[in-house]
């Protein structure tokens, strides 16, 4: 099977030809239905390699393709590897990226531009499946700026709309920001190990000096700034929310937005080898998480509220690979990617019932009429609030616990997160589907749970968020913690916890007391009392406005950033381009054709005056050759 | 001989051109450098089987006096850069064909003329044979920019002969005080290549320093570098779009070809001393040019700013003396070749479907002909240099390499990489998304020949992006023979 890992990307590769070429021509159900089967045959694959990998004693295999960039000893092949990181992620985007294929055939059905959608779609898990697979750190990057691409092209979907547009582009170049990052990162790498091939660089990882380490680490974590939304290159996520669901509950949610989770676990070794590195790592976490938790508490918008709960999950992430926790950030990854996913999809179902709104303060009450939708989102609304015995719990339990180990503080911003994450859930879930209903007669005329296509993955990914913690469950628990298990071989452990199971045990208990009250609050503001959320700017209290305008950091970066750079770039141009640089240029044409005009006064015509001149010249040169 | 062949096919072909009329100009002009490509593609499969064969290499003598012989031949890099002329060549010609061109027979004749001399330049193997190809690449496009120009053409395009033929005068200064050095042992001065190289290695450091910088004048405004580029914005967008494409595509590696073979491995303590300065500015010029390319208004410009700073990435790539970064070069000259004729030709129709190529007045052509906006995403994105276009291939290694030289400058340098991806999304948002106007509902079909250029530009930009090999297989083992040869 692992022979044929090549099969994983070609399969979507293909559906996004034979839609790209055709689509338009063979009608909605032959497109969907190719890009679906694209992706299945592609999870069918990666099912059996992972079941190769977890049952064989050898738990990496690289498979070569073509040697891709030569130059003398920088070789870098078009190489796959085969271990159980990539196995995982593997699973993830194709599994989950299947679901979301069958919803968005549902979803989409309407839009004209479907085939078109399917076509970035499957070229998006190629480029996913390409990061993940690489056997070097620039294939990564091929796939990590190729899922870039799509996310543009996806969130600018809706391509007539200016603010999508803008929105696509804001996405594209914050992300290039960190590639640049990225790619200066590679090639530190290349120059200090003579490869970039993960299996050289990793068995001379130690030889490098603590400083190259330090930057290798801080460099390749630029990248995953970009790409995994994190302070301060996180703006570009929210705005993201302009592509259609799907998009957003798989670009933006599940899986590309865990690609800097992906490229840190796989570089694990640089972390550990560096502890300004993990620092820096863990604080960025946490702050980012603590930051976008707190916006998340103010938003209106449903799908907004989401977007800043996955920038605060990511955070967390962060956070746990500061402090270490490479295998229990994988597995915070998966679980996230079920229940984030499922959070989505149903904001998908919500806003198709309600006919495009998306303003959680005209909802409300949809229980009823979207009964499936009501149900499975609750359960992820569960488990990302971290309760026993939902998946979420048993992820962010070992973060904390991870985090109480290596420094109290870091374990309080977790928990306040947590906190908040509970509470900005619940105050969706309720004004969502609770009291009642807001909009107009002719929404709630319109009400319909979603189709088959629809729901069926809503349920699958809600069966996934309950159980998910089953990967993960610790020993205090008599659990096996088999994630952590299958990940060993390639982390690098710092020094093996020594927390007790009694401490555990605390931790977990503070945890889930804190979100039970997190969620009682949600309960009896915005259920009980039926506070709605303040119906324009002016009536929010200033920190309420502040945070609703995400701590104006946009605003600050167009301040310091965009316009200056206009700005600068429009007097370069029109001043010191077109005057000085141009001006000197020109000018030496005008000095000699002033001096020209001078010397050629000198040209009367006048055959005396000729003549005169060159007397004087003869005399001048006999006095000169006796004087000499 | 073969080599011969491809300089003297080309001229003839011009001679026979020159006197044909209309559609059979353009027609005869394509089957000729169709013939050129192809006698190419046969050099390349000889070199392929046997590098340095015979058949490669013409050599007689010219002026004996002098010691000036007529001296070409085709090692990896000249054949690189051939097959990118000969390749640009029947491309151009055909991208031409929905324009009407008075005096066609003319116009393709100097097209031709000016291959002939581009050949030459690539080939030459005789410093005074590569001086007389270089001025002679000047005259045809200059009669192209001049005659078949847009507005202000007469002092736009005398300011770009002028700028040149300025900075050409100072390699000639510098090639005879090569000559000069020559023959030392021997007492036969000669301008082969070889003895030059010998002559330029034997001088002092301060001689090498004022040739180098004579060499560098040269190149530097022919590419052009920072802050000698002053005539080209103006001359990129008047000059026709094929004769743009003619001097962006190919006429400008002429420069950094020149910088590969004529400057850097002459002068090795000239470039130790000052390489550094060289350095600096075509860096500097990479930012500058990037940024003014995001202001700029008017398609065509933009495209020929952002030309600069790709061209900087190219030199400094070249100055950091390493393999990345002059094999990252040769594949880039080759990238960047074929991107910019594909972006000129979109400015070109732009401006033949709208009447404008102002980007605020156009908007929402991907709803009017949405084929079009995926070519144009494709030629973008192979200059924004994405991962399997064929510009990363080129602008990683190039990056390699400046860092190679110094880490610092790479990172400013790398800036490109975001300064690039908003100038081009800039535009392609103000010109293709959006709701389409008055302007560009109308805009329609693209004509066959536009369509053709169009999918081979892009055909070659995945191509090369995915399976670079044949390239490096070139560009590699050249590319080391020469550093060897300099260390």
């Amino acid at each position: 099977m692992i022979k044929l890992i090549g099969l994983i990307p070609l399969f979507p590769l293909i559906g996004f030809v034979i839609n790209g070429f055709f689509g338009k021509k063979m009608g909605k159900g032959l497109s969907g239905a190719i890009a679906s089967i694209a992706i299945l045959a592609s999870f069918c694959v990666a099912v059996g390699v992972f079941m190769e990998v977890n049952a064989s004693a050898t738990k990496t295999h690289v498979v070569d393709l073509f040697s891709w960039i030569n130059a003398d000893t920088l070789k870098i092949p078009f190489s796959f590897l085969v271990d159980p990181l990539s196995s995982i992620f593997l699973l993830i985007i194709t599994g989950i990226g299947f679901l979301i294929h069958i919803y968005s055939i549902g979803y989409m059905h309407h839009d004209e531009g479907f085939s078109r959608f399917f076509t970035y779609l499957n070229l998006f898990v190629f480029f996913m499946l390409l990061l993940v697979l690489g056997n070097n750190y620039l294939i990564m990057f091929v796939g990590w700026e190729g899922v870039g691409l799509c996310s543009y092209l996806l969130i600018g979907f809706w391509f007539k709309n200016t603010e999508y547009n803008n929105a696509a582009k804001k996405a594209f170049v914050m992300n290039r920001i960190g590639d640049l990052g990225f790619l200066l990162g590679i090639i530190l790498i290349f120059f200090t190990y003579g490869s970039i091939t993960y299996g050289d660089v990793f068995s001379k990882a130690h030889t490098g000096s603590s400083t190259v380490i330090t930057a290798i680490a801080l460099l390749l974590f630029v990248g995953a700034m970009g790409k995994s939304a994190q302070i301060p290159l996180y703006t570009w996520l929210p705005d993201a929310m302009a592509g259609p669901t799907p998009v957003s509950a798989l670009i933006h949610a599940a899986t590309m937005v865990t690609a800097g989770i992906y490229m840190v676990v796989r570089s694990n070794i640089f972390y550990t080898s560096s502890e300004d590195a993990s620092t820096i790592v863990a604080i960025i976490g946490a702050a980012t998480a603590l930051m976008s938790a707190i916006i998340g508490c103010v938003q209106t918008d449903i799908k907004k509220v989401l977007a800043y709960s996955t920038v605060s999950q990511l955070g967390l992430m962060f956070l746990a690979l500061g402090v270490g926790a490479f295998s229990t950030a994988v597995f915070h990854v998966t679980t996230h990617a079920f229940f984030k996913a499922l959070l989505f999809l149903g904001a998908g179902s919500v806003i198709h019932a309600m006919s495009g709104e998306q303003d959680i303060r005209k909802m409300g009450g949809l229980k009823k009429a979207l009964p499936i939708t009501y149900l499975t989102m609750g359960l992820a609304t569960l488990a990302i609030s971290g309760i026993f015995p939902f998946s979420g719990f048993f992820s962010k339990d070992e973060i904390l616990a991870f985090a109480y180990e290596e420094n109290k503080a870091l374990w309080f911003v977790g928990s306040i997160t947590s906190l908040l994450t509970a509470f900005y859930m619940f105050r969706m879930f309720f004004l969502t589907f609770h009291t009642s209903f807001r909009g107009t007669e002719e929404q709630k005329h319109h009400l319909h749970e979603s189709p088959k296509s629809m729901t069926i993955p809503l349920i699958i990914l809600a069966v996934l968020s309950v159980a998910g913690g089953l990967l993960g469950i610790p020993a205090a628990f008599h659990g096996s913690n088999w994630i952590s298990g299958y990940l060993n071989p390639i982390i690098i452990h710092k020094n093996p916890s020594t927390l007790s199971h009694e401490t555990e045990f605390m931790l977990m208990g503070i945890a889930t007391a804190v979100a039970l009250v997190a969620i009682y609050t949600a309960y009896n503001v915005y259920q009980k009392s039926k506070v709605l959320p303040a119906s324009s700017e002016k009536e929010m209290r200033p920190f309420e406005r502040f945070a609703y305008h995400k701590f104006k950091v946009d605003e600050f970066y167009a301040f310091t950033i965009t316009r200056p750079l206009d700005l600068f770039s429009k007097a370069l141009h029109k001043f010191f381009d077109n005057q000085l640089v141009d001006g000197f240029v020109e000018g030496v044409g005008v000095v000699v054709k002033w001096l020209s005009g001078v010397v050629r006064q000198l040209q009367t015509g006048n055959i005396g005056f000729y003549i005169f001149s060159m007397v004087l010249g003869i005399v001048a040169i006999i006095f000169w050759s006796i004087l000499k | 001989m073969l080599t011969g062949l491809l300089i003297i096919v080309p001229l003839i072909a011009a001679f026979l051109v020159f006197f044909l009329k209309g559609k059979n100009a353009r027609i005869a002009a394509l089957g000729f450098s169709v013939v050129e490509f192809a006698l190419s593609v046969f050099a390349w499969y000889q070199f392929k089987t046997e590098p340095g064969c015979k058949l490669l290499y013409l050599d007689c003598t010219w002026i004996e006096s002098l010691g000036v012989n007529f001296a070409v031949g085709i090692d990896g890099l000249s054949l690189l850069m051939v097959l990118l002329t000969t390749f640009l060549v029947p491309i151009i010609i055909l991208s031409s064909f929905k324009n009407e061109y008075e005096k066609a027979g003319t116009f393709y004749g100097l097209m031709l003329l000016m291959q002939m001399a581009l050949v030459g330049v690539f080939t030459a193997n005789d410093g005074f044979l590569f001086y007389i190809f270089w001025e002679l690449a000047l005259i045809p496009i200059y009669f192209i920019c001049l005659l078949w120009g847009g507005e202000n053409r007469g002092r736009i395009t005398f300011k770009f002969f002028v700028y040149t033929l300025f900075g050409s005068l100072f390699m000639l200064v510098a090639l005879v005080f090569l000559y000069h050095h020559t023959g030392i042992q021997t007492g036969i001065k000669s301008w082969a290549i070889n003895d030059l190289y010998e002559a330029g290695r034997s001088l002092t450091a301060a001689q090498q320093g004022y040739v180098f910088w004579a060499m560098f004048l040269a190149f530097a405004i022919k590419m052009p570098v920072f802050p000698f580029h002053t005539w080209q914005p103006d001359t990129y967008v008047t000059a026709p779009t094929q004769g743009t494409m003619l001097l962006s595509g190919i006429m400008l590696k002429m420069g950094t070809f020149g910088l590969i073979k004529w400057l850097l491995p002459v002068v090795p303590l000239g470039v130790a001393a000052w390489g550094n300065w060289a350095m600096i500015l075509a860096v500097l010029g990479i930012i500058y040019a990037s940024c003014i390319a995001i202001v700029q208004t008017d398609y065509k410009r933009l495209i020929a700013y952002s030309s600069i700073a790709h061209v900087g990435l190219i030199a400094a790539g070249i100055l950091s003396w390493n393999q990345q970064g002059v094999q990252g070069a040769m594949i880039q000259m080759v990238s960047h070749g074929i991107n910019v004729v594909g972006l000129f030709l979109i400015a070109d129709i732009l401006l033949r479907h709208t009447g404008t190529r102002e980007i605020s007045r156009l908007g929402g052509i991907r709803n009017v002909n949405p084929g079009f906006a995926v070519l144009f995403l494709i030629v973008l994105l192979g200059s924004v240099a994405l991962p399997l276009t064929n510009g990363f291939v080129g602008e990683f290694l190039l990056i390699t390499g400046v860092y190679g030289y110094n880490a610092w400058i790479a990172a400013f340098a790398g800036l490109t990489v975001i300064l690039g991806a908003v100038y081009m999304l800039r535009s392609y948002q103000g010109i293709m998304l959006g709701e389409s106007n008055s302007v560009t509902a109308s805009f329609g079909e693209l004509a066959p020949s536009d369509k053709a250029v169009l999918i081979i530009v892009c055909a070659a930009i995945l191509v090369f992006g995915v399976y670079p090999q044949p390239l490096t297989d070139l560009a590699e083992p050249a590319v080391k023979t020469l550093l060897m040869s300099t260390k």
